[in-house]
């Protein structure tokens, strides 16, 4: 592990793999909190945040106890059960001792609990056969795509309230034909590889 | 075997440490809410329509609890759950008529079109290419900006093209108040049922010549009222609803059926003939009475 590889790891999760547009994870509030710009801001932080700690948690949890008595059958069951507990956790936790940031995010934490971005990681994590740090690197790093791609969409669909498309794509059709041309455009960084 | 009995195991343990663990945390790190929060919140209308003010309801319920907004805040909300609002804060709710939206235009097809807009399908869009697409620069756009700003399916656009309130369904959440810029939209007395369905500020043939439904200001229907109830405020009629007791008499005056609920020809007709009557009666009296004046006032000299 070298900080090339981090970095590598970084632009992949971030530009090349990104979870929205090319593994088309998140899918749900990627579209459900697009509408506006600062809830989508908002969001992207949210989730964020809680695939960079799902991330270390779940390494821990497969490492430690999965590994140990051979049950990686049963990682996708018990990464919920980890990740719903642990954003439980942290939404109590951060209610009482950072008020400030649970408005900001308070609506969008409980949002995520089964969020098959964070379930995604956490299970490719695994697969990519990643140490505890390229883990953690790889949850932030595609916390940061999602909030790219999310914060990227709902500006597009801000201003498409003023385009002049036939009424019958009024909403979600617009909204996913959108997705569509986007997720082409990001195809565009499938070619690139940073530092081998 | 040995599998499985591993398996669950390992997951109830699991299950079990993280459910102790939130069971602690949710003692640990207890917030104390008022239980009254959650009361009010069940008596505010739940639509999130913003129309109190307070971005969604609750954070009115919030700003009530503490005291910052009146009880009867949430207009959708009506009068029987601020009743039960002020009984939860325990203070005394005023009593407040039902107020329903209402649109001062009854232009529409009846405005002069300046130019056929094809744009962005928008009041506001519209109104920003020349000054919109009417000669009357009052009137509605009729391209629903209210339509969808209303969120209890209280508004729709009518058959002449301007936009129409259903007072059953319409809560005075004042969202369409805001929306519209032309600031046509005003809240009304439900229970009232005459209004002006016009708001050019022009005056005589200004206001003539863009729309053949608008207030020309003409002072008829002040003229003609006996309560004093109506009267031409800066250019366009305005009905004092404390005074009015429909009678409806301004709106058979009115020239221009720029007032609601416009009377039917036949009932003009009548209308006019009884007035025609009255005043040829009047006349005949003025002219008896002179006639019966004229030969007592030799007598007095």
């Amino acid at each position: 592990m070298s900080i090339t590889s981090l970095l590598s790891i970084s632009m992949g999760a971030i530009l090349v793999n990104n979870f929205i547009f090319s593994q088309f994870l998140g899918c749900c509030p990627f579209l459900g909190v697009s509408k506006k710009l600062d809830t989508a801001v908002g969001m992207g932080i949210a989730v964020t945040f809680v695939m960079g700690l799902a991330s270390a948690v779940t390494w821990i949890v497969n490492q430690f106890i999965l590994v140990r008595f051979d049950l990686l059958y049963m990682q996708t069951v018990v990464f919920i059960l980890v990740i719903a507990a642990l954003v439980q956790f942290i939404e109590m936790f951060l209610q009482k001792s950072m008020p400030s940031l649970y408005t900001a995010l308070g609506i969008y934490l409980p949002l995520i609990t089964t969020n098959c971005a964070v379930l995604g990681v956490a299970l490719l994590n695994i697969q990519n056969n990643y140490s505890f740090i390229e883990s953690v690197v790889y949850g932030i790093t595609g916390g940061l795509g999602f909030l790219l791609a999310i914060v990227l969409f709902a500006a597009v669909r801000e201003r498409n309230v003023f385009a002049d498309y036939p009424k019958c794509f009024d909403g979600f059709p617009i909204a996913l034909i959108t997705a569509g041309l986007m997720a082409l455009s990001f195809m565009g960084f499938s070619g690139l590889s940073v530092w081998g | 075997m040995n599998n499985i009995v591993i398996a669950i195991l390992v997951l109830g343990i699991m299950g079990g440490v993280f459910g102790l663990i939130l069971a602690i945390a949710s003692q640990v790190f207890a917030v104390k809410t008022d239980p009254r929060m959650e009361e009010i919140l069940g008596h505010l209308a739940g639509a999130n329509c913003g129309g109190c003010g307070y971005a969604g309801c609750a954070d009115c319920a919030a700003h009530i609890l503490a005291g910052t907004a009146p009880v009867n805040s949430c207009a959708p909300g009506g009068a029987e759950n601020a009743a039960a609002i002020a009984k939860i804060m325990g203070v005394e709710v005023q009593q407040t008529e039902k107020m329903v939206a209402f649109v001062r235009c009854n232009g529409g097809t009846n405005a002069v079109k300046r130019f056929e807009y094809k744009g962005v399908h928008d009041c506001v869009g519209a109104t920003k290419v020349a000054a919109g697409p009417l000669d009357c620069t009052f009137g509605c756009l009729g391209f629903g900006s209210c339509v969808e700003a209303c969120k209890f399916d209280a508004m729709h656009i009518g058959p002449n093209g301007v936009a129409l309130v259903n007072p059953e369904k319409c809560t005075d959440c004042r969202a369409c108040v805001a929306a519209c810029p032309r600031h046509l939209i005003t809240p009304v007395p439900y229970a009232s049922k005459v209004h002006v369905a016009c708001f050019n500020k022009d005056k005589g043939k200004a206001a003539m010549s863009v729309c053949a439904n608008s207030c020309i200001a003409c002072g008829l229907c002040e003229k003609n009222c006996s309560f004093d109830a109506i009267h031409v405020i800066d250019g366009v009629a305005v009905i004092d609803y404390a005074k009015c007791k429909a009678c409806k008499i301004c709106t058979k005056v009115c020239p221009r059926n720029a007032i609601f609920p416009i009377p039917t020809p036949e009932e003009k007709e009548k209308f006019k003939a009884a007035q025609k009557a009255a005043a040829e009666k009047k006349a005949q009296a003025a002219a008896a009475a002179k006639a019966a004046a004229a030969p007592e006032a030799p007598k007095a000299e």
